[in-house]
């Protein structure tokens, strides 16, 4: 029993098979890795799992709860979140704000409440302020908090990108190629990072990436795709081992 | 020039004010663009009428089953259209306030085409004011909340707003219910202060007017829209001198301010007290350097 199951996932875009009978799991606590040529169905995969696309055909249980087909803000509730290959930012908000935003989920005070200024809306507004600070704090991000999120660094644009989706508390971090565009010096500090941060947070952590240096060096158990079918599972010398895994990536002498 | 005069024309900018407070919440906060809230105007201002000529109620009360009547259309309109993506949104409030417009222009019970007459004269400056100070203060508490923050992350990003737990589609509704409550109270303001009602009024150029004034005012400002709404509801006044050439004259600063600012006059700033502190003090610190460097030259 995983804290996430994929029972037979299949995801047809007319007579395209983008994911075909994809059965996983992804441990309580650990961190997993999905790895597989372009186009392999890795993101497709993510968007069916955050409610993005709807499942042709399968099951998706989290928690113990099917989730199959969600609207993505129940499911985002009910304690997954992502982050995107393509960085999606609240643009033109400052580093602050985007974080603030996300800190939502932890206040239930209603819009009569803020319109009148209520006690419960000052209350929670501290809090969610107080919380929103903390986080930027601890991603790193503090010298530069009051800056448009557009305007930073590519590297802190994923830092703040990842910061956002832990102001929901989640349970589960779905990461979509956080470390594209990174040089090794800056993979190696991400590295640390998701590391650090699933201690911090109790975090179980699901990544798409192409590096494979950071795929061996921090993940536990990892899936290969190719052409939407699992291809290998297993640990990463078994997955770096496997005849069918090197065949896909190299090739056939 | 009398006094009346100039009350008049702040009366008139007051009632527009309103309706583009609420859609500025819409476009300018959530991002969704309407060609339809002149009919919801029509629709409080019909409502209201009602209420004050046929049951005799008083004013306020009257207003605010207008904002309501408005409301509730709106909530119904939302729940069919709101679904649909970027433009057809758009395309959808246009046929919905040019169909309550002929509806209203065929329905002969208050008058038809024809118009209805003898509204008795409720709005004045004062009240006009009044309304729309509470209107602001709604709308300012509103924005800096977390709904607020919310339906401005739904306009930057609606993809990763869900990823972070927000209901795309109630936050959507929610400022289109405002929105059409605040259009519905200044078209209640509106019949009573013609005392007289129209389908005429609240045609396609009337809504296509208040989108302007909002994107005029600049999209995400509240005192953006306010300063809009004072703009380019007196500038046809102030040039009435020029008679029949007004209306190209004000076409040209329609023009003029889009390209020298495309984001509108304001564009995301507000005016508030502390923000005006800082442009003060930055405006005398360059004084000051300006003075020290004339200084330098002799």
């Amino acid at each position: 029993m995983g804290i996430l199951e994929l029972h037979g996932l299949t995801k047809t875009f007319g007579g395209l098979t983008a994911v075909g009978d994809v059965n996983f799991n992804v441990e309580k606590d650990s961190i997993s890795g999905l790895i597989g040529p372009n186009g392999a169905g890795k993101t497709t995969i993510f968007n069916l799992i955050t409610g993005v696309y709807k499942v042709t055909s399968g099951k998706i249980i989290f928690d113990g709860k099917d989730i199959t087909n969600k609207e993505p803000y129940l499911i985002a509730e009910s304690g997954i979140t992502r982050t995107f290959q393509n960085i999606r930012l609240f643009k033109k908000l400052t580093v602050y704000e985007n974080v603030l935003t996300a800190c939502h989920y932890n206040a239930n005070y209603s819009i009569f409440d803020s319109v009148l200024r209520l006690p419960k809306f000052r209350k929670q507004e501290k809090k969610l302020t107080e919380q929103a600070a903390e986080l930027i704090e601890i991603m790193g991000l503090e010298s530069r908090k009051d800056l448009i999120a557009n305007n930073l660094p590519y590297g802190l644009q994923r830092r703040l990108e990842i910061a956002r989706a832990l102001a929901l508390m989640p349970k589960l971090l779905l990461l979509d190629e956080p470390a594209a565009g990174m040089n090794p010096d800056e993979t190696e500090q991400l590295m640390k990072l998701i590391s650090e941060i699933r201690k911090r947070f109790n975090l179980t952590i699901l990544i798409i990436e192409h590096h494979m240096d950071l795929i061996m060096g921090i993940c536990e158990n990892i899936m290969v795709l190719n052409f939407g079918c699992k291809l290998a599972e297993g640990t990463p010398t078994d997955v770096q081992n496997d005849k069918s895994v090197i065949e896909a990536y190299l090739g056939v002498e | 020039m009398g006094n009346e005069y100039i009350l008049g024309i702040f009366t008139l900018a007051g009632i527009n004010l309103m309706t583009v407070l609420g859609l500025s919440l819409l476009t300018g906060f959530t991002g969704l663009f309407s060609f339809g809230h002149a009919g919801f105007m029509a629709i409080g201002g019909y409502a209201t009428a009602l209420m004050t000529l046929n049951f005799h109620w008083p004013f306020i009360p009257s207003l605010m089953v207008g904002g309501l009547a408005a409301a509730l259309v709106s909530a119904v309109l939302g729940k069919v259209t709101l679904k649909l993506k970027g433009d057809y949104f758009c395309i959808a409030t246009l046929g919905f306030g040019e169909a309550v417009r002929l509806i209203l222009d065929n329905v002969q019970t208050f008058g038809g085409a024809r118009g209805w007459p003898g509204i008795p004269h409720y709005t004045n400056f004062w009240n006009v004011l009044g309304i729309n100070i509470v209107a602001i203060i709604i709308l300012a508490n509103l924005i800096h909340s977390r709904h607020g923050r919310n339906m401005i992350a739904v306009r930057e990003e609606e993809l990763a707003s869900q990823i972070v737990g927000i209901n795309v589609f109630k936050y959507k509704m929610i400022s289109l219910v405002i929105s059409a409550a605040y259009a519905g109270i200044a078209g209640g303001m509106m019949g009573h202060y013609m005392t007289f009602l129209q389908p005429k009024m609240f045609s396609l150029v009337k809504s296509t007017e208040l989108t302007i004034i909002v994107i005029f005012g600049g999209l995400g400002s509240i005192s953006g829209s306010v300063l809009g709404a004072l703009v380019l509801t007196s500038l046809p006044e102030i040039l009435r001198a020029f008679s029949s050439w007004r209306l190209v004259f004000y076409g040209l600063a329609v023009i003029f301010i889009m390209i020298s600012r495309p984001e509108g006059l304001m564009g995301g700033y507000e005016l508030t007290p502390s923000s005006m502190k800082r442009l003060y003090r930055n405006i005398v610190s360059k004084r000051s350097k300006a003075v020290h460097s004339a200084g330098g030259d002799k």
